[in-house]
């Protein structure tokens, strides 16, 4: 096992490495800024004085370097920095939202990932038959489909009808019913966009497997279809379908801003989409580093998953 | 063995026709087989590729492959009608009665589970017996396969275990419930020979012991010699022959399988080895490998004009890698490569033009030596615009010539791309290719090993007359010592990584022996069907 | 509207496309060479459906002027009018005509989206086949750059990206055509090391063949079949990604007719029941279908051919 264990220590650290040189591009980008930062913010109202005292201000006279490991040491304590727009602190800010959005991500994935697995399977069980063809055109069509297009089509049908609220109003007296019957309709439009990919993805990972020469061995046992594909095909197809996994849970973060933007939800993403309009960098900046290290840790899980589900790696000779 | 014929047969076979689908459309692979099994005997399939035999052998199951379908015949297992039982009447027959050992045990073992669990799986699921029971069981029937460790090895995944001992307990979890009848489909072919011996005289005794009837599909006549009753000769989906194995082999009727039959007696004569000529290759004290691993250990051989140099040995015996330190694939840590008496630049990319030219290689498999998507034109033509600058007229009457000497009509393949050809055809535009650049040396790795004997017997032929034709060298990679028979003059044999043993073949395939060319020479199978009982007594007499 | 009605709908409207397919396939059978018609009869309907819906979005793309029956931003009446025999499809938020803006987004927003494509392809393309065939330190540089930019999730990237850069056309082009040349290079490295790991490669080297002989004369023509197939999914991808932005206001900036903005900008009627702001949303929708029901026919093929 030691084996493991290391693979799995050196996986982690690539990963934290990983979170160090996104967080560098992410603060570094600014440095890109055609002009200077303190102009850009000031836009055309700037005059010498007020952009050398941004300047001084944001402590722009410093190197690169110093500025960095400050924000990063900041970032560390939970200092974001102080919003440009109004001065707030970042972390006021994102306070809530983050939570919102990781709620309305956890109802969407609860949704699709046991949803997508199940029509995945019996997709590839019944495969060329007409509910597989019907569910791949159905999945390869809503693929297709941007989210605010989905969004729309599940208000006009379901909120005109009064069946659910279009805008997710969310309050902290609310119970959990409440708010899951407030938040169904965003959560059920990311769940169609994500159980799509998700299904496609999980069907052909089984059915990659079933021209392999034990799946014939087990057919040639006289075992049944269901246990071949449950007991034969999907062991093996368990490293590829928790990268799908984690490949469209990683989706359904950023998937989240359109969404959230179409039914008004105050998540992170709606932040994130103001702060860009707005220009409002220091936000934007820690947004960003914050949806990165939920995508980089979700991979993560997933790689040292689907480690643990390989036998070859588990067990050596 | 008992073949009682008054018995009813076990399993009958009547005008079997079977289809395949290619590019949409259905084409008859199978043309009307009839076969009769008894119980307890073995009858041998035997044909080249293409002949059909996998899909008659898993149709006698009642099942086939994607893409295939019966289409006419009728196939009866003890009274039960296979052709039209319902699919779970046919699960409740499969792995139970009538059991299945693949040819790449490596590959239809399940990687997710340990090997007890698989040979498990068929007694509990048809509840023959107890799950503690199977295993118990297994434990026994590992032992009679003469697995090592028969109480633990169970407990082991697919991969902690070799391809030999693989293939064992594949067959003992064949026997799992005690069928009446086992296909065996190629099951020693991906084994090096040393390795097939032990797996042949382990799945006799078992089949013996139990009195199990079973269809032993080879494309390997001294091996079906040893294993069956009765032989079946397919070709190209129909019968050519059936007869009893000494019959069959002592006088075989049909012209076909008389061809078969005649190939081994193929030899060259060999040529007297040159006195004090500068060989044109000449591997000196050659030690080399993959990051610490050391895979050649001090390996030396000359090899002379018009002379071919045989390299022998197993999988993992160092043979491919000589060829890519000799092609400069591979940088040696120690020794050198001499060619006409001059040191070469150890990395191909410090090598001249001339001096890439003076050496080509034939690869193993045409398939993939040859790239898909260029015309035979382009292929054969590319060597000659390179390395003599021709163009236009001259390169096309150049390559005209090559497909002439090769013996393909050039009209008629000039334009077209290599998935238009067959096998044979595909490995001698490798060897047009190689000899477009008129080189000195030819390195021919396995170059006939992926093809069937008749069309291997036309490229030996071929490679002989060019030889002669061009005063070229050869150094013939191959692990097949019938191959070297054919074509070496000198014999290098080979054994992880380190030369045992090298001299002219006269020589070699004479006693005293190194023991390792010993046990490789006693290994190959040979057409009698006594030897292989002869070569265990004499094995087991040391 | 009840469950029934809706299905109903979506019934009527995919046995229709499929008719559509149908007769596409019919007139491009009889159109077309022998050997082309060959592999066209044997298209399924979805695909012939998708060929036909991308040859109508070309046509209207091309010749938008022509069809158009106002000018591209111009204001030809009061804003959100009902849908009537002037205006076709009604008029938008600042009284232009939906029907011409419709017309013209089918330039903008696919033409932009195809630019974007063909960058991101170029770029990524030539790096993942060099990074394949060279290998060592440049396979190895190349590769960990990629892997830390594929590590941010694309469309926050893209962001963060738009954010610095400001949101102009060319800035949106060049950020997206980064970001997704990343995917591409993936790509195209994976199925270059398939390629390069074969004899034939090596029988090339040893002849002594030069790298751009390798690259252009070896290599690509076999990956040309994947390459192609994924130029499709990318540019569906892109074409999304694109139309996110433009709907979340980050994208194809106004006056410019764009498919994405058109659904911002008139998100308003959906709360009273009018579906006049779905139509560009739905010309999105159909054309990454058609692309998709391409793809989809290419890839089953190329996988059938294998066997």
């Amino acid at each position: 096992m030691a084996h493991v264990w290391r693979m799995i220590a050196q996986r982690l650290a690539l990963g934290f490495l990983t979170l160090f040189v996104i967080s560098l591009l992410i603060f570094g980008a600014t440095e890109l800024l055609p002009g200077d930062f303190a102009e850009a913010v000031l836009g055309q109202s700037a005059t010498e004085e007020t952009v050398a005292a941004i300047r001084r201000d944001l402590g722009l006279d410093q190197p690169f370097h110093t500025r960095y490991i400050d924000w990063l040491f900041g970032v560390l304590q939970g200092d974001f920095g102080k919003s440009l727009s109004n001065d707030r602190p970042v972390l006021d800010l994102i306070g809530n939202r983050l939570g919102n959005t990781l709620f309305l991500a956890i109802y969407a994935a609860c949704l699709a990932v046991p949803l997508s697995l199940a029509l995945g399977i019996l997709a590839a069980l019944f495969r060329n038959s007409i509910f597989d063809r019907v569910s791949n055109a159905a999945a390869l069509t809503s693929i297709s489909f941007p989210e605010f297009f989905v969004a729309y089509i599940l208000i006009l049908w379901l909120a005109q009808g009064g069946h659910f609220p279009s805008i997710a109003r969310l309050s902290s007296s609310a119970s959990l019913g409440q708010t899951l019957y407030q938040t169904f309709l965003p959560a059920l439009t990311l769940t169609l966009v994500v159980t799509a990919h998700m299904m496609r993805m999980t069907r052909a990972a089984i059915i990659n497997l079933l021209a392999s020469p034990y799946i014939e061995m087990a057919r040639l046992k006289g075992m049944s279809p269901m246990r071949v594909i449950l007991k034969h095909a999907l062991p093996n197809a368990l490293a590829p379908i928790i990268n799908v996994v984690a490949l469209n849970l990683a989706y359904l973060i950023t998937g989240v801003v359109v969404v959230e933007v179409v039914f008004v939800y105050p998540g992170l993403g709606q932040l994130m989409v103001d702060s860009v309009t707005r220009r409002d960098i220091p936000v934007v900046q820690a947004v960003a580093l914050i949806f990165a290290s939920a995508y980089v840790l979700l991979n993560l899980t997933a790689d040292v998953l689907s480690t643990l589900s390989n036998p070859r790696l588990m067990h050596r000779r | 063995m008992a073949n009682d014929k008054t018995q009813e047969p076990l399993l009958t076979v009547r005008g079997l026709r079977i289809e395949g689908k290619s590019e949409d459309q259905w084409n008859e692979i199978v043309k009307g087989v009839d076969l009769t099994l008894h119980r307890g005997e073995v009858l041998g399939l035997i044909g080249e590729s293409g002949a059909g035999k996998s899909t008659v052998g898993l149709a006698s199951m009642g099942f086939t492959r994607d893409g295939c379908r019966i289409s006419g015949g009728e196939i009866t297992f003890d009274g039960i009608d296979l052709r039209n039982a319902s699919a779970a009447d046919k699960r409740g027959l499969l792995g139970k009665r009538i059991a299945y050992v693949a040819q790449s045990a490596a590959a239809s073992f399940n990687p997710a589970h340990k090997l007890i669990d698989q040979y498990s799986e068929a007694p509990v699921v048809h509840s023959v017996m107890s799950r503690a029971d199977a295993e118990a069981d297994a434990v026994d029937l590992y032992r009679r396969m003469q697995l090592p460790d028969p109480e633990q090895i169970g407990f082991r995944y697919p991969h902690q275990v070799s391809g030999g001992q693989l293939q064992r307990a594949m067959t003992a979890m064949a026997m799992s419930c005690r069928p009446d009848l086992i296909i065996f489909d190629e099951p020693t072919t991906a084994l090096d020979v040393t390795t097939q011996i032990e797996v042949l005289a382990a799945i006799r005794d078992i089949v013996e012991q139990f009195n199990t009837a079973a269809i032993y599909i080879t494309h390997d006549l001294a091996v079906v010699a040893q294993m069956a009753d009765r032989i079946k000769v397919l070709l190209k989906g129909e019968e050519v022959e059936e007869a009893d194995t000494r019959c069959m082999l002592s006088t075989p009727k049909e012209d076909y399988t008389k061809s078969l039959w005649a190939v081994r007696s193929h030899a060259r004569p060999e040529q007297p080895k040159p006195e004090g000529e500068t060989p044109v290759v000449s591997v000196r004290n050659v030690t080399a490998g993959y990051g610490k691993v050391d895979v050649l250990q001090d390996v030396s051989f000359d090899i002379h004009k018009r002379r071919t140099v045989a390299v022998v040995g197993e999988s993992g015996s160092g043979k491919s890698t000589t060829a890519r330190v000799i092609t400069g694939l591979l940088t040696p840590r120690r020794g050198e490569v001499l060619f006409d008496g001059e040191t070469l630049p150890a990395d191909y990319r410090s090598r001249s033009r001339d001096q890439l030219r003076q050496a080509q290689m034939i690869y193993q498999m045409a398939d993939t030596a040859l790239n898909p998507k260029l015309t035979i034109r382009e292929l054969i033509g590319r060597p000659a615009q390179m390395y003599l600058g021709l163009k236009g007229k001259a390169l096309e009457d150049r390559v005209k010539d090559l497909l002439n000497l090769i013996e393909l009509e050039p009209e008629h393949y000039i334009d077209r791309l290599p998935s238009e050809l067959s096998g044979g055809q595909k490995q001698r535009i490798g060897i047009a290719r190689a000899l477009a650049a008129e080189p000195k040396f030819i390195i021919c790795d396995e170059v006939t090993s992926a093809l069937d004997q008749l069309v291997a017997e036309g490229i030996l032929k071929l490679l002989d007359r060019l030889q002669e034709q061009f005063d070229l060298a050869y150094m013939f990679i191959t692990h097949d010592l019938a191959t070297v028979r054919a074509i070496a003059d000198e014999v290098v044999v080979m054994q992880q990584g380190r030369v045992v043993e090298q001299g002219v073949k006269s020589e070699m395939f004479q006693p005293p022996h190194h023991p390792y060319t010993e046990l490789l020479l006693s290994s190959v199978p040979e057409m009698d069907p006594d030897w292989l009982s002869d070569l265990l007594a004499s094995r087991a007499a040391k | 509207m009840s469950f029934l009605m809706t299905l109903f709908w979506v019934v009527a409207t995919a046995l229709g496309a499929l008719a559509l397919g149908w007769l596409f396939r019919a007139v491009l059978v009889l159109a077309t060479p022998a050997n082309m018609a060959r592999e066209l009869r044997k298209a399924p309907l979805t695909a012939s459906f998708g060929m036909l819906v991308i040859l109508i979005y070309v046509v209207v793309a091309l010749f938008a002027p022509l069809i158009a029956p106002f000018a591209e931003s111009e204001v030809v009446g009061r804003q959100y009018q009902q849908w009537d025999s002037t205006y076709l499809l009604g008029t938008d938020n600042l009284g232009r005509d939906m029907l011409t803006r419709m017309i013209y987004g089918a330039r903008n927003t696919v033409g932009i989206a195809f630019a974007t494509t063909a960058l991101a392809f170029f770029v990524g393309s030539i790096l993942g086949l060099l990074a394949a065939v060279v290998g060592g330190w440049l396979d190895q540089f190349l590769s960990r750059v990629v892997d830390i930019l594929m590590a941010i999730p694309s469309l926050i990237f893209s962001l963060l990206l738009l954010t610095i850069f400001g949101t102009s056309v060319v800035s949106l082009i060049l950020v997206i055509a980064t970001i997704d040349a990343t995917r591409v290079f993936r790509l195209a490295r994976s199925v270059a090391q398939g390629i390069v790991v074969m004899d034939y490669i090596e029988a090339a080297k040893l002849r002594g063949e030069g790298l751009w002989h390798l690259v252009t004369r070896e290599v690509l023509p076999n990956a040309m079949a994947p390459l192609v197939a994924e130029f499709g999914l990318r540019f569906c991808f892109v074409f999304l990604a694109i139309s996110a932005l433009s709907f979340l206001g980050l994208g194809i900036q106004p006056p410019t007719a764009d498919w994405g903005s058109m659904v911002r900008d008139n998100a308003t009627l959906i709360t009273f029941g009018d579906i006049t702001p779905l139509l560009p949303a739905g010309a999105i929708a159909l054309l990454t279908v058609a692309v998709n029901f391409v793809v989809d026919w290419q890839l089953h093929r190329a996988s059938g051919l294998k066997e």
